[in-house]
Order: structure tokens, then C-alpha cells, then sequence
């Protein structure tokens, strides 16, 4: 009897690990490790972000049954917006199969991550923020700053204010007082910003405010006797409530007043009550829940109770929508590069050939449900932002509504000063910047063993 | 007779005891460690715990030994990282483990600086004025580019670990380089605190006056202490740079860091030694270990800012009953367990 028993029992091993075997081959599943913050300072953004990335991989996961099969899968880490949270979340959750992409929304923890991804071969999406030179995807092949980098972000203001004016010759004479954050983040665009005074003839002020910059009476009566034409917003946290509360008090109205795209959120105007209607701000992704993807989000992600969010009031918001078009661009990345090597769990170096010929039209833009959600993204080897156009956002004191045409930025002033910044790091770290040329022609040539 | 012979015997005994246990944690740490561990106990464990205690030693020999409250350390390690940084830089010609000693000693006259107005003030007057330099540093850090070689978003990348063509590039290198510069400061730092120097850091922290009537010169001493305690400082401040992050911005330096440090000096023992590491494994290491085993526990599907909110309870609690336990300390509390268990010998 007791040998019957072994021997069932045996079987029955036998027979769950084959199970276990062969259910792990037959799912091919893609993951996505995300090093979020939903505790901290900044959990407002993080828990809007991550929630939309998340809610939009839940979609595809119920509505489609993945990508082409392929399951989304994803893991947390909380990292509270500290660097080496991050680092310890991305040595905890590199190991984990079939990763994608990782995604960090945070300048500090994508610093960190860049030898380090770059050694693993894995992309790194530094969607609207991130390093500026990282655009040349010669130097830096696995960081993709999608859509938008901190210069692009200056021309696009730029561009919107002299639309406001009525071109871009209106602008000369006038003069711009640019508010920024006193930390590297804020001073980032200081050459930017005097290279495009010194091309279109504008005069820019540019003072800072020291972190965290709860007090700003000073700036702001610089600015009161500067009389600027426009003042830029390049703020940070409770920066930028307290911005628009001190420019109400000393009489600048908020409707020239023009927030970057840390300075474009419900949670940088709503502390600022009345002080904030009026006040227009960058984004890359309009805000509002009416786009066709968001009310599919809404109908079966949360229709079916795993939404993300804990506050459905938060779906559309600005966050949210952040994370809602980073899903899109991730998904479409790993869409591309199956296209091209399999519908199967791709390897990260894969998926960073998705991201390189991630081509979004207006047409697929629409097709996907997004149309005037975002406009367009074209990345290419060399150009790993991808041409993202901006829009402009106006506050009326409840809700963001869009009061401009997609901008292109004026990527062609900016490039060589990119070019020029990618060659120096490439010098330091001894790299040899990738021939693009060369390896399109190569990935043309069908790939052996498909 | 029997009486006074016992201590005697135990003084006689317990360097022994604490060489034995030395040995074996060298032992493991050089000899084990290197050849089970994995790619993430080195990078997100062992490398910052030893960067952390390196930082926790330094202002210990500050702070426990000759009693002089310091809120500035995480400035310290700020300038041994950024000056690390630019000598790597300018000076590519000079070998690592020099430009290592020269960031420290910048670290080090920084420190000395700091430590005048310790000539005049004490106490909570004397933390404000080290609280200046955090601030002054980080300000300087922000406001001349060149520091961060006109990067322009400040953020620095850190040159490769490579001595006499030897290089510490993967992660159990890393691990290697870091324990072996802690473990040559912290031999060090022992020296010192054994030496006349160390005594005399003590005297001037338990009574300035009975000090100054013995003959020991307290001004001197003070400095002395800030220099020196820079210097380790400023060394962990390497460490964290270039063995750890890997990249360094001036924010990573703040308060909050300054702060953790000098937690982990009051709950590991002030004026041990062993008390930096203890103290950074409670609050470098623990927190992690909660982590991971609250994220085994629940699962990946629990949500990870609730996890998170429960683990700083968790270790909240573990502080205080650690402090009720024993205020001196986990050293403390080390020594009261190993007395127990040879008490049951």
C-alpha cells in the first residue's frame, strides 16, 4: 500500500511540474517593471501615471487578450521618487522574463538606469522628461525621451507665444521673464532660452526660485518692475500654486502667465484656487476623458472593478492621460518589433527596435482611439523622441481645456546643440556612436530562422 | 581577589573574542560572500550598506566619540563625490585610489572650516551652524556649473572603477572595491580611537573643562574631529557615487540624508564602532527585507503604496521598541546578548 501511495504521489508531482512546464510555454507574456511612487511628495503624479499606464495594459489584456496574444504583465516597486529606491527596485525586478521596457518618470532614477540598461540591453522610456542628449539614439540606444525633451518643451512655449502675438517676428521687442526651479532640473533651459531671445529679438529674464519655493514675494516684484509680456512657469511641486497665488497679489494676470510641463497638472492649480483660472500650461496629452480610448478604459477596466485609479474622478486627468499615452507608445513599440520578430515574448533589445520604428500617424492615432488625445510620434534610430507635437491647456477653474493647434517645436535649431552634447558624453564614456544608415539597411534583409 | 581578577580576565579574553569575531566576518564577507551572492544582494544591498556605514562611521567618530552634533554629513559626502569627480576629470593621469585620498581630504578641509564655530558654540547651537553648511553646499553645488562639468541638468556620471588596469566595473567588483575601503577606514578608524587622539575626543566629550585642567587641548581636538570625521565622510560620499548610484545629482545629498545618517549612529551606539554598521543594517537593510517580504507575503497584485505605508510602521515600531530596550544603542544590545551567553557558558 504505502509504495501505491509513493507512487501516486509521484505522479502527481510529475504531473504539476509538467503542467507548470508547459503552462509557462504555451503563455507568452511581456512584462512591465514599474519603479512607481505612490507614497511621498510626488504621489499624486506618480499614482496618476503609473494608474493610467496600468489601466491601459489592463485594456489590451481584456479587451484584445493582450498584444497579439501576448499577455501584458507588469510589477511594482514602491521607490517614493528616491534614486536608490529605484536603483534597488530595478536590480529586484531585472530578473523577472520577458521584460519590455521600464519606465521610471523620474530624471533621477533614469540617470541611474542608464549604464546599467544600457549594459542589459533593455529600453528605457523617459516619456516628456528625461536626459536632453538622449535623443541622439546614436549615443544612447536603449533611452527613448519620447514625445518631448526638455528643449523641445522651451521652443514649443516659443512657438506658442509668438502665435499668440501673431508670429514668430511679433515676438521681437517683447520681453519674457522665465520663473524657474533652483535646482538642475529648472536651470536645464537657460541656454535655450537666451539661443531662441537671440534668434527671434525677444529680451528674457530669466530668475530662479530657490527649492522648494514656497516664498516667491521677491521674484515676483522683480517682475513687477520688469513688466514682462509673458511669464514662464518652470516649476516644480508647491512651486507652482504659489507662483500663480503671489502673481494674483502683485496684480500679473494669470492668463500670461505659461506653466512647462511639470507646471501642467489639476495638482499644481487647484492649491492655488481662484489665483489659477485662466493660467495655460504645455502638455504633450490633452486632458479630459471624452477620447474613445479613455471611455473604453472607463467601460472595462473600471466597469469591471480593476481600475487603477482609487479616485475615478482622476480618470482623464493629467496624469492619467500622461500614463494612458505612454501605454499606447509602449504597446505599439512591442507591436512594431513583433511585426518584424514574432508574435511571442520578445527580448528587450527586440523591443527596442519597436521602439525605433515606432511610426504613429494621425490615422493609426485615431484607429487606437486616441485622436486629439495625442498627435502623432515618429522615432527613428537616430531620433529616439520622435517629433512629439505640443498643445496648450487653459485652467477655467475646474477643468483644463485645450486652446491651441498641435506646435511642432523648431527641432532643427535644437539638434546640433543635442549632437553637440550626445558627442561629449560619447567622448567621456568612450563610446563610438551606431551608423543608422547602416543598420536599417541591415534589419531590412529578412531576418535568418524566422 | 576574586573580584578584581574576573574584569581582568575579561579585558584580557575580549579582544580575542572581538578578533575571532572580526576574522570570521572577514572571512564571510571576503570569502563567501563573493562566491553565493547575486547581482542584487551586491548593487541594492551590500554596496549602499557599506557606503551608509562608511558615512555612519565617519560621523560617529564626530559625533560619539568627541560629542560634536553634526546635521552636515550628507554636504560631506556631496563634496568627496563631486570632488572625486572633477579630479577624475581633470586629472585622468592620477590613479584611483589617489584621487579617493584627495576627495577626502577636500571633504576633510571643508570639514575643518565647518568646525570653527564648534570652538564656540555647543550642543543644538552647534547643529544649526553644521546645518548652514548643508545648505551652503548644496547651493554651490547648484550654482557653478562647472562643478558638474556644465552638464545641463547637473546630473554627473561616475568614471569607471578601474585600478592599475584592474577593473571593479560588474556588481560583485563593486561590492569587493567598496568592503575593502571600508574595512581599511574602519581598521583606521580603530587605530585612532585606541590612540591617545581618541582618548582625548572622549574626554573632550564627557567634561571640555576636566579635559582642558588634564592638559588635553580641546580646540585642536574639535578640529582634529571634524577633519578626520570628513574625511570618512567624504569617502562614503565616493563610495555612494561611484561604486553605487553610479551618477550623482546634488539633490541626492539633502537634509533627509544627513538626517539618516545620523539615525543610524543613534540607534546603531554612539562612540562604537560596530554601532555604524549595526545601525545602518537596521535602517538600510531592514526596510528592504520588509519589503521584499511584504511583496512576497501579499503578492505582486497588493498595492505597493499601502505595502509601503505598513513597512514604515513596521520599522517605526521596531525603532522605538529597540530604543526602549536599550537607548544606548544595538551595539549595546549586542554587547548585553553576548554577556548573557556567556553567562550561560
Amino acid at each position: 500500500m504505502p509504495t501505491l501511495k509513493i507512487r501516486l504521489r509521484s505522479a502527481l508531482v510529475a504531473g504539476t511540474a509538467l503542467l507548470a512546464l508547459t503552462g509557462a510555454a504555451n503563455a507568452d507574456e511581456q512584462h512591465f517593471p514599474l519603479q512607481s511612487y505612490r507614497v511621498g511628495p510626488y504621489a499624486a503624479g506618480g499614482t496618476g501615471f503609473f494608474g493610467g499606464f496600468i489601466d491601459y495594459l489592463n485594456l489590451i489584456n481584456t479587451r484584445d487578450g493582450g498584444v497579439n496574444g501576448v499577455k501584458l504583465t507588469w510589477s511594482e516597486g514602491e521607490t517614493q521618487y528616491e534614486v536608490e529606491r529605484g536603483v534597488e527596485v530595478y536590480e529586484r525586478l531585472k530578473s523577472r522574463p520577458g521584460i519590455a521596457a521600464w519606465n521610471p518618470l523620474s530624471v533621477g532614477i533614469a540617470y541611474a538606469m542608464i549604464d546599467r540598461i544600457t549594459k542589459d540591453k533593455v529600453p528605457l522610456i523617459t516619456i516628456n522628461h528625461g536626459r536632453t542628449d538622449s535623443t541622439d539614439g546614436r549615443v544612447f540606444p536603449y533611452v527613448f525621451p519620447l514625445l518631448l525633451n526638455p528643449y523641445s518643451e522651451t521652443s514649443g512655449i516659443v512657438e506658442y507665444l509668438a502665435s499668440r502675438e501673431g508670429g514668430l517676428e511679433k515676438l521681437k521687442g517683447k520681453t519674457i521673464a522665465v520663473l524657474f526651479h533652483g535646482s538642475p532640473y529648472g536651470k536645464e533651459t537657460i541656454p535655450i532660452y537666451e539661443l531662441l531671445a537671440k534668434k527671434y529679438g525677444f529680451k528674457v529674464e530669466q530668475i530662479e526660485v530657490p527649492h522648494p519655493g514656497n516664498e516667491q514675494q521677491s521674484q515676483w516684484l522683480t517682475i513687477r518692475r520688469l513688466k514682462p509680456d509673458y511669464v514662464v512657469l518652470r516649476g516644480w511641486g508647491v512651486m507652482n500654486p504659489v507662483a500663480l497665488k503671489t502673481a494674483q497679489k502683485t496684480g500679473f494676470p494669470a492668463n500670461r502667465i505659461v506653466g512647462n510641463v511639470w507646471s501642467n497638472s489639476e495638482e499644481d492649480v487647484i492649491p492655488a484656487g481662484e489665483a489659477a483660472k485662466g493660467y495655460v500650461a504645455i502638455t504633450t496629452q490633452a486632458s479630459g476623458a471624452e477620447y474613445p480610448v479613455l471611455q473604453e478604459v472607463t467601460k472595462t477596466v473600471y466597469g469591471a472593478g480593476t481600475g487603477n485609479l482609487a479616485d475615478r474622478k482622476r480618470i482623464g486627468s493629467v496624469y492619467h492621460n500622461l500614463g494612458i499615452v505612454n501605454g499606447i507608445l509602449n504597446v505599439e513599440a512591442v507591436r512594431a518589433a513583433q511585426e518584424k520578430f514574432g508574435k511571442r515574448t520578445l527580448t528587450g533589445d527586440e523591443v527596442r527596435w519597436g521602439f525605433e520604428h515606432l511610426r504613429l500617424d494621425e490615422a493609426r492615432v485615431a484607429a487606437l482611439g486616441a485622436k486629439g488625445l495625442f498627435h502623432s510620434i515618429n522615432v527613428t534610430c537616430a531620433n529616439h523622441e520622435g517629433e512629439g507635437r505640443v498643445t496648450f491647456q487653459q485652467w477655467d477653474g475646474a477643468k483644463w481645456s485645450v486652446v491651441s493647434d498641435w506646435i511642432a517645436p523648431d527641432w532643427a535649431t535644437l539638434r546640433p546643440i543635442i549632437e553637440a552634447s550626445s558627442a561629449t558624453y560619447a567622448k567621456e564614456h568612450g563610446l563610438t556612436p551606431r551608423d543608422c544608415a547602416k543598420e536599417e539597411a541591415a534589419s531590412q534583409a529578412p531576418a535568418v530562422g524566422q | 581577589m576574586a573580584a578584581t581578577s574576573a574584569p581582568l580576565a575579561k579585558t584580557v579574553l575580549r579582544p580575542s573574542a572581538n578578533a575571532v569575531g572580526i576574522a570570521l566576518l572577514l572571512v564571510l564577507a571576503y570569502g563567501i560572500v563573493p562566491l553565493v551572492g547575486t547581482s542584487y544582494l551586491y548593487e541594492a544591498i551590500l554596496t549602499p550598506f557599506l557606503a551608509l556605514s562608511l558615512a555612519a562611521l565617519g560621523l560617529n567618530l564626530l559625533t560619539g566619540y568627541a560629542g560634536q552634533l553634526s546635521l552636515g554629513s550628507s554636504a560631506f559626502m556631496a563634496l568627496g563625490a563631486y570632488a572625486a569627480f572633477n579630479l577624475s576629470l581633470r586629472l585622468p593621469f592620477l590613479p584611483l585610489p589617489v584621487t579617493i585620498v584627495l576627495a577626502g581630504l577636500v571633504a576633510a578641509t571643508a570639514g575643518l572650516a565647518a568646525g570653527l564655530p564648534a570652538l564656540r558654540l555647543r550642543g543644538f547651537y552647534l547643529a544649526v551652524s553644521t546645518l548652514a553648511v548643508q545648505f551652503f553646499v548644496g547651493w554651490v553645488l547648484n550654482r557653478f556649473a562647472w562643478i558638474s562639468n556644465d552638464s545641463p541638468s547637473g546630473v554627473i556620471s561616475a568614471p569607471p572603477l578601474v585600478i592599475a588596469g584592474l577593473s571593479f566595473e560588474d556588481a560583485r567588483g563593486r561590492y569587493l572595491f567598496s568592503l575593502t575601503v571600508v574595512a581599511l577606514l574602519t581598521f583606521l578608524a580603530w587605530r585612532l580611537v585606541t590612540s591617545p587622539t581618541g582618548r582625548s575626543f572622549v574626554a573632550v566629550r564627557d567634561n571640555e573643562t576636566a579635559a582642558r585642567v588634564i592638559g588635553v587641548k580641546v580646540a585642536r581636538t574639535k578640529l582634529l574631529a571634524f577633519a578626520l570625521s570628513s574625511f570618512v565622510v567624504g569617502v562614503a560620499g565616493v563610495l555612494w557615487a561611484f561604486a553605487y548610484l553610479r551618477t550623482v545629482e546634488p539633490a541626492g545629498f539633502n537634509l533627509d540624508r544627513s538626517f539618516q545618517i545620523l539615525f543610524i549612529v543613534i540607534i546603531g551606539g554612539l562612540g562604537t564602532l560596530r554601532g555604524a554598521f549595526l545601525g545602518a543594517g537596521l535602517i538600510v537593510v531592514l526596510p528592504l527585507l520588509l519589503s521584499r517580504f511584504g511583496a512576497a507575503v501579499l503578492g505582486d497584485g497588493f498595492d505597493s503604496g499601502t505595502l509601503e505605508m505598513c513597512q514604515r510602521i513596521a520599522l517605526g515600531t521596531l525603532i522605538v521598541a529597540f530604543l526602549i530596550r536599550e537607548p544606548a544603542g544595538l551595539a549595546a544590545l549586542l554587547d548585553r546578548a553576548v554577556r548573557c551567553l556567556r553567562r550561560a557558558d
